[in-house]
């Protein structure tokens, strides 16, 4: 294309759009962050009194404490559950690979809110886990499974997971099928050849694992809401419940530049180890 | 690989696919409430589900919506990456992350953000809010699939054209864009399905007059869930798969998503 003038007007409807639904409402947050709430009722101001009332006060201070625990917690968890998937995709030769892709990331489609109803039939009071285990007499009341951070950490890994698999994937460029098969040949065993070779030529997809796995769970709202049933309040959870139940907008503008705060934290890190593996 | 592995494998992928699983289940029950196991099995369900008033409406809100967010975000964000892939504009490489940024931030923030604007312009609750607000979720998705199908198309081609004597229009109309053909429908059918599954931007953005259908169902099973809700799922997943067809024909799904 010759003309600057049509590439500058073939931008321009796009740029509107984003002008308009995402600079000009982040703009708008980061400024309300400094303004004030007094009983529901928005204070102009230029404070950082949100900010530090939310490193002062026990209850947010645990939001953010739960959070960075319930994220990690889920990492490792779906960093486990999605390893050997991901190194079965990646060894095998079946004819099913591509179908067994298909289904690792099909998932991934599904609204979470399905996926996160399917968890609620399972884990609640009436759920098959319990109605299973109480048929068989191994229990004579329902565990609570859901409505804590037990169904919060077991629905969140596997939402998870397909992403997890495909972080995976995405970092095992280097391990090379071949060098398993030197490493048997020569005598290693199984665990051997596996914590010698693949485990160290694979840590750089589990490092891009776990850290995308963090940022995307310390960020959820879907399912920690659901299967927490307002008892998990996370992060995401805290800013929806500032925002449209307390009302108490300047707060919710600054727990989310926590959170991006969080997020831009996380990201240095990452560069830095994909700097290091480059 | 050991018969241990391939059974660990096995039992992962039940994990993985547990819930879609019993979901499918649960809308053949004939039960009031979803109790394990059904204690009668049938197509209740999916009648109840039919005759739903307020799924029914939410439905057309989604599809309305979704399809006005694709097309425009499918008209703004094919113009743009055209644009990106073809100019020689500078700063084309910061417009292409600044399109692509709101895919990197949590649904939350975005939504909030939007609350605070729309409540100062008296566009919450209404379509035009909705469809700003879903335009935000499906421009990131036209941009990098249209970008992606673009840069896989030979420039050369269309410089061929243009020797050849073709006038600009000409070559874009006769050679560009049956190629990008693919890549648009695969970037449509991705748009629509983002924006037809959103739930978390669209919770600050909906009123009790203007309900899109993954809300009446957020807002449902926060209370309650019974096999109705199942049978609607289903539904859903069913949507999902055939636009997921639509994008593996075009494109295929692993390209479209940047893998």
């Amino acid at each position: 294309m010759k003309s600057r003038r049509l590439a500058a007007l073939l931008l321009l409807p796009a740029s509107a759009i984003t002008l308009i639904a995402f600079l000009l409402p982040m703009g708008w947050l980061a400024r309300l962050s400094l303004d004030l709430n007094d009983g529901g009722i928005l204070v102009a101001a230029v404070t950082a009194d949100n900010y530090r009332h939310f490193f002062t006060d026990a209850f947010y201070l645990g939001v953010l404490w739960r959070s960075v625990w319930v994220a990690s917690s889920v990492a490792a968890l779906a960093v486990l559950a999605a390893y050997p998937i991901a190194l079965f995709l990646f060894r095998t030769r079946s004819r099913w690979r591509g179908l067994l892709a298909v289904l690792t990331i099909a998932p991934l489609l599904v609204s979470s809110v399905v996926r996160t109803f399917g968890w609620m039939i399972i884990l609640g009071d009436q759920g098959w886990i319990n109605s299973t285990l109480l048929a068989l007499g191994l229990i004579a009341a329902p565990v609570q499974l859901m409505n804590n951070t037990t169904g919060v950490l077991i629905g969140l890994t596997e939402i998870m997971m397909p992403t997890t698999t495909l972080a995976l994937l995405a970092g095992f460029a280097r391990l090379d099928l071949t060098l398993e098969e030197a490493a048997r040949t020569l005598g290693a065993s199984p665990w051997r050849c596996f914590r010698r070779v693949t485990l160290p030529l694979t840590a750089p997809g589990i490092a891009v694992g776990v850290l995308v796995t963090f940022v995307l769970s310390i960020s959820s709202f879907i399912t920690p809401s659901l299967l927490g049933g307002g008892r998990v309040p996370m992060l995401a959870s805290t800013i929806y419940e500032e925002a449209l139940e307390t009302l108490n907008w300047p707060m919710a503008a600054a727990i989310s530049l926590i959170l991006i705060a969080v997020f831009g934290a996380v990201l240095v890190g990452y560069e830095r180890l994909a700097r290091r593996w480059a | 690989m050991s018969i241990g592995f391939r059974a660990l494998v096995a039992a992962l992928f039940c994990f993985l696919l547990a819930p879609l699983f019993v979901v499918l289940l649960t809308s053949f029950s004939n039960d009031a409430f979803l109790a394990f196991p059904p204690r009668e099995w049938g197509l209740h369900a999916y009648r109840a589900l039919w005759a739903n008033q307020a799924f029914r409406e939410g439905f057309g809100v989604s599809v309305a919506l979704a399809g006005t967010a694709t097309l425009i975000s499918l008209g703004a964000g094919t113009a743009a990456s055209y644009a990106i892939a073809r100019s020689r504009l500078p700063g084309r490489e910061a417009l292409l992350a600044l399109f692509t940024a709101p895919l990197l931030l949590p649904g939350i923030i975005l939504g909030l953000g939007l609350l605070l604007v729309f409540a100062q312009f008296g566009l919450l609750a209404t379509w035009t809010g909705l469809v700003i607000g879903h335009c935000l979720v499906t421009l990131p998705y036209v941009v990098r699939v249209v970008l992606t199908a673009l840069r896989g198309i030979d420039a050369t081609l269309e410089e061929a054209a243009a020797v050849l004597g073709a006038a600009p229009w000409r070559v874009f109309r006769r050679v560009t864009l049956p190629m990008m053909l693919p890549g648009m429908t695969a970037a449509a059918a991705l748009s629509f399905l983002a924006s037809f599954d959103e739930v978390v931007i669209t919770l600050f953005l909906v009123g009790p007059r203007l309900t899109t259908l993954p809300i009446e169902v957020w807002h449902t099973i926060e209370y309650r869930a019974d096999p109705q809700i199942s049978a609607l799922s289903v539904a859903l997943i069913a949507l999902t798969a055939a636009l997921v067809v639509v994008v593996e024909r075009s494109l295929g799904v692993l390209r479209a998503m940047g893998r």
